[in-house]
């Protein structure tokens, strides 16, 4: 075998701390080595063009770069040799930057870590051989799940990209928390006027099937050719019948339970259709209050229903379907503000979150869009809000910014002045992030415009004084305590993870990261795409996004769903594993224990049982490789054989004998 | 106003506090929660906040001469409510105990009060409140302090007019001689 | 029910010996076992703290020491301010760096890690509230109280470990078992003024007073506290935050353990309501006979 080998300096990154034309020297000592070199960016075209040329006239048959993570490179490289002549995997990779560079501070020490690195891959790839894809159809069908602003943009760009949607939402409508907000930054337009028509389009696109009030049961399969269960949770209203009159939502005498649409801020009956611009605008029973279902006597709704779609006898449903992309927009959910007992825990009814306060804004909400404190019904004068409620705090868990609350501050300060021309608002900030276009135009107006009074200091209490709530905080600005009586308390709550996020991630095999926001493959160049292979992020599930984030993400993930699925065939990875039957004894342990169901029982021409793996869903992790008594399974491209070739070159036997 | 010079930042003083109060100043991002919550700050020459600013600027003196140190009642407010878990209270405890140690106390008739009540608990194994109460008055200078009070608290037999020694006297005795032989930071 | 260490502190035997004599009084009818800790010292308050660690930590750590040659292993106190330096002592000696420093002062040292407990945990999480509730003779209908817990009771909650730091309800959940209407009292954990009223009387008439006027507002008859110096603020400087604040509060600072004890009917003796500065009389005057009562 002619191996050659190539040493990155990786500009100072791996150069300043590692001696590479040392290294290459030492990696030409290496069995089969016929040539080595180093090169300042390896992954640079002219370095590129640099291993293609040695390839061809020092005629070799394997390539090692040691250079960064094979994360991001491997594919550049291997598309290199591809060029020059070789199979793609008669390549190898060792990573002398994150395992050497970026991590040691001894050159010495490091240099001859990276020398050990390289005779590793040297190693491995002299037992490596020419392995070819294999290509498979897939299913034109793309799964969004979550029915928020995000998931509603990449379902109407995958429909318009002729491909099928089916939206999976776990609410009664779709629209997420958008729907609920009153106006918009920085424009301060209509925020159902914008949601609204394409709420609508949701609905009325013929490629698009929506599923409401269902969650993913299970997902199996792979890229391109996944099989999804969606649970189609019981309404007791059979949607194909149910006209959407709302008939039934007046009538029902069952109507003293929390709103949850309006956040609480009143109440709402059994029977309901959350808001008038609902998708799809059916209606539902909550099996937890309704009195039929819980008492067994009512049954009102079923009187007054002039389609007779009421059935209190209906179950969930399970429907199976087949996509071959998944949009994960599952979104966010608020910070629970009664961790900070310090603002009353609930006990003052005028202290209330930033979403209560669209709901009291909003036309549609349980004021008629007229600022009314809770308590009493009163007009505030003085609002007070509080911004990084459940943000950029450790004590509370929460030491991430959530990114937007600065700027629907400083709309909800707008609006009140809006509303209400002689109530004055006062912001408790830390620091300002407004990054955005117009953003920090826009804050700049609530303060000279519309009159906020910004303090620049964090809250340590509220407590009730007569009819006022005293905010006592601190203006670090003036470098002393400061004292607000204020009407109405705004509580600018942080973002977290959606509730059942990390279950979720579990059926999808997308990793949350430790706040339970979905991992992104890379967090500059692939920001929509995950680790398994097909699936998806947009919008808040991978981090605190603004609305113009997401439908930026939704639009992107739906691009990224379109050019997967454009595809008439993908190739299937070949590092697969592959049985050897006459060692396989049947006993079947690597079929129950591989996480992809990729292993199949077969019968052999004498009826002996056999393993056969699945190469298209064998996702290559290995585990059965390491289950089989007989060592019948090996995964290709990474056989004992090459990994304790490896190890052998790290730790040679002799040394090991030394040692007894 | 004083101009601070950044650059003559003590860093000794800082790893001081930080060594002796187990706290690492720097997880301070000044969002003012300790003033905010500190029933004392309205007598404060630098507020708590503050003091935090100016152990993370170094600025010893500063902070060693203020009164802040002593009118901090220990009351927990900031440390409980600090966003970055930081124990607050301890630090300006510290700071004291460092101000104390340094000759500084600018807030003399507190710790002319704490020193009775030490002398008194050194003396008799028992805080004797009449007694520091005259060894306060007597030092301070201050001998109408809570005269007012005489009458109330005489006639209601809240002030017992011995001590109650104790028979292990001597061996509190011994705590604060060895401490003051001892030389011990904490 | 086990044998309890009981540290009265330095002044139950002065200006709180109420506290001291009714909490006696209390845990003696409700059949908790406290054992008087023989030749106990200061645990150094706040003094001690605020001019070294060690020596307070040694000062606390005598008593610790003698408790656990009592072969007991919880010591309760009705003072705050001697729990707090008993258990941050107790707390810092978990470290053996800590504990060798501190042993080093002491002729007996302190080896065990006992626990210390306020008289109001003690009630609170070993004695059933049914007990309490069976055991009233005179409920306390009619009368409207303002709990102040003060600002160590409870805080920082991790040292503290009892009840709630911003809102705690041990006193106020007593309170309306013996049958009195409570007052959502909100400044329940800010600080009257400690140790400052001898040093610097102004402070604890600002901070104190606004206390009493919050109070005042809400309407409540009298306060129930369960610390001697929050009680010495509220009570005995009453005319003092009179004065300087132009006021004219007129409400009596009862200790928990008065109130306790007298709705459960203990000997008035025992309760020393005559040592309270201001006349309690107006106030215990608005709780109903039974017969009223009922």
């Amino acid at each position: 075998m002619r191996i050659g080998v190539f040493i990155c300096h990786c500009g100072s990154n791996i150069a300043a701390t590692v001696d590479c034309p040392s290294v290459a020297a030492t990696a030409l000592t290496y069995p089969d080595v016929v040539f080595s070199t180093d090169t300042m960016y390896a992954c640079s075209e002219p370095g590129q063009d640099a291993i293609i040329q040695a390839v061809k006239e020092k005629n070799l048959d394997g390539v090692v770069v040691a250079s960064c993570s094979p994360r991001m490179h491997e594919p550049t490289f291997r598309r290199a040799v591809e060029r020059a002549g070789l199979n793609r995997y008669m390549f190898e990779m060792a990573n002398i930057r994150e395992h050497v560079s970026w991590i040691g501070k001894t050159k010495d020490l490091n240099t001859g870590k990276a020398a050990e690195l390289v005779r590793m891959a040297v190693e491995k790839l002299r037992r490596d051989r020419p392995l070819l894809a294999k290509r498979f159809e897939t299913t034109k069908r793309v799964l969004v799940i979550g029915g928020g602003v995000a998931g509603i943009q990449a379902a109407l760009d995958c429909a318009d990209g002729g491909l099928e949607v089916i939206m999976v939402e776990r609410e009664q409508s779709i629209g997420g928390k958008m729907a609920k907000l009153d106006k918009t930054f920085p424009t301060v337009d209509c925020s159902s006027c914008v949601l609204g028509p394409k709420m609508v389009d949701v609905a009325q696109n013929p490629n698009i099937t929506l599923y409401a009030c269902s969650e993913i049961e299970s997902v199996g399969g792979y890229v391109g050719n996944f099989q999804v269960t969606i649970r189609k949770k019981a309404t007791y209203v059979d949607w194909n019948k149910c006209t959407g009159c709302g008939l039934c939502t007046e009538k029902c005498p069952s109507r003293k339970h929390p709103d949850t649409f309006n956040e609480n801020l009143c109440n709402a009956p059994s029977i309901n259709i959350p808001f008038p611009q609902a998708i799809p605008k059916k209606a539902a029973i909550n099996p937890e209050t309704c009195l039929m279902l819980t008492k067994g006597k009512c049954g009102l709704c079923a009187k007054v229903c002039p389609t007779k779609c009421i059935d209190f006898e209906q179950k969930d449903e399970l429907i199976n379907v087949d996509v071959g992309a998944v949009v994960v927009a599952t979104g966010y959910d608020l910070f629970d503000w009664h961790k900070y007992p310090q603002y009353g825990e609930g006990r003052y009814p005028d202290v209330i979150t930033s979403l209560q306060y669209e709901r009291l804004l909003s036309a549609s909400g349980p004021t008629g869009g007229h600022i009314k404190r809770p308590s009493d019904g009163k007009e505030p004068k003085n609002v007070v809000f509080i911004q990084c409620v459940g943000s950029r705090d450790k004590s509370v868990g929460r030491p991430y910014c959530s990114g937007f609350c600065c700027m629907y501050t400083a709309k909800q300060t707008i609006l009140t002045k809006d509303h209400l021309p002689d109530s004055q608002s006062y912001v408790f900030y830390m620091d300002i992030r407004s990054p955005g276009k117009m953003y920090d135009e826009f804050v700049r107006r609530a303060m000279e415009e519309y009159g906020a009074q910004y303090v620049r200091g964090r809250v340590s209490m509220i407590y009730p004084k007569d009819d006022k709530l005293i905010v006592r905080g601190a203006d670090t600005l003036i470098g002393t305590q400061v004292e607000v009586p204020a009407d109405l308390v705004v509580l600018a709550v942080g973002v977290e993870a959606a509730h059942g996020a990390v279950q979720l991630g579990e059926k999808l095999r997308v990793a949350p990261d430790q706040y339970g926001f979905f991992v992104e493959s890379h967090p500059k160049l692939k920001p929509v795409e995950t680790n398994t292979a097909g699936v998806f992020l947009a919008g808040a599930c991978q981090g605190p996004k603004d609305i113009p984030a997401s439908v930026g993400q939704g639009s992107a993930a739906a691009a990224k769903a379109l050019v997967l699925l454009s595809k008439k065939e993908l190739e299937s990875d070949p590092a697969v594993s592959r049985v050897n039957p006459a060692r396989c004894v049947g006993c079947g342990k690597c079929a129950q224990t591989c996480p992809f169901g990729a292993i199949k029982m077969v019968e052999d021409r004498f009826g002996n049982p056999k393993a056969e793996v699945i190469d298209t869903v064998c996702q290559g992790c290995g585990i059965c490789t390491v289950t089989c008594p007989q060592g019948a399974i090996q995964l290709e491209h990474f056989t004992d054989n090459q990994i304790l070739a490896e190890v052998n070159a790290l730790c040679p036997p002799k040394i090991l004998a030394n040692c007894e | 106003m004083q101009i601070f010079d950044l650059a003559t930042a003590d860093l000794d003083f800082i790893a001081e506090v930080e060594a002796r109060s187990h706290q690492n100043v720097k997880n301070c991002y000044q969002c003012g929660n300790c003033t905010a919550g500190c029933p004392y700050n309205f007598a404060y020459d630098y507020s708590v906040s503050q003091i935090m600013r100016l152990i993370q600027t170094g600025q010893k003196e500063a902070v060693l001469k203020s009164r802040s140190l002593w009118l901090c009642g220990s009351c927990q407010s900031c440390t409980t409510r600090c966003p970055n878990n930081i124990d607050v209270a301890t630090i300006m405890d510290v700071c004291r105990h460092m101000a104390r140690e340094q000759g500084y106390a600018t807030e003399r008739n507190v710790k002319l009060f704490s020193d009775a009540f030490l002398h008194s608990v050194e003396k008799h194994g028992r805080a004797y409140e009449l007694g520091l109460m005259t060894e306060y008055m007597t030092r301070s200078g201050r001998v109408f302090t809570d005269v007012d009070l005489a009458p109330t608290v005489l006639m209601r037999g809240k002030l017992p007019f011995k001590p109650h020694p104790i028979q292990g006297r001597e061996q509190v005795t011994r705590i604060f001689e060895r401490f003051r032989k001892g030389g011990i930071n904490e | 029910m086990n044998k309890i260490a009981y540290y009265p502190g330095c002044s139950g035997q002065g200006t709180s010996e109420e506290y001291d004599r009714s909490s006696r009084a209390i845990c003696k009818a409700l059949g908790i076992d406290l054992v008087d800790i023989p030749d106990w010292s200061c645990c150094g308050s706040t003094p001690a703290h605020t001019v070294n660690h060690v020596l307070s930590a040694a000062l606390s750590a005598r008593n610790l020491a003698l408790v656990e040659g009592m072969g007991l292993d919880t010591v309760t106190t009705p003072c705050p301010s001697c729990l707090t330096n008993l258990r941050t002592a107790a707390h810092k000696m978990e470290n053996p760096e800590f504990r060798a420093k501190v042993n080093a002062l002491l002729d007996v040292p302190c080896t065990k890690t006992i626990e210390a407990q306020s008289v109001l945990q003690i009630l609170t999480e070993n004695v059933d509230m049914t007990l309490i509730k069976s055991r009233v003779v005179k409920p306390l209908t009619g009368i409207k109280i303002a709990c102040y817990y003060g600002c160590i009771m409870n805080r920082p909650p991790e040292l503290m470990r009892f009840d709630h730091h911003e809102n705690p309800m041990a006193m106020d959940n007593i309170m309306t078992a013996l049958g009195a209407e409570v007052v959502p009292y909100p400044l329940k954990v800010e600080c009257c003024g400690a140790s400052f009223g001898i040093a610097r009387g102004d402070i604890v008439a600002r901070l104190s007073g606004k206390l009493l006027d919050a109070g005042r507002r809400l309407g409540a008859d009298a306060f129930v506290t369960a610390c001697p110096l929050c009680q010495m603020n509220l009570d005995m400087r009453q005319g003092q935050i009179n004065d300087a604040l132009h006021e004219n509060f007129k409400i009596p600072v009862f200790y928990y353990t008065q109130l306790l004890g007298y709705a459960l009917g203990l000997d008035r003796a025992d309760l020393g309501f005559e040592k309270l500065c201001v006349d309690p009389r107006l106030a215990l005057g608005r709780i109903k006979q039974p017969a009223q009562a009922s």
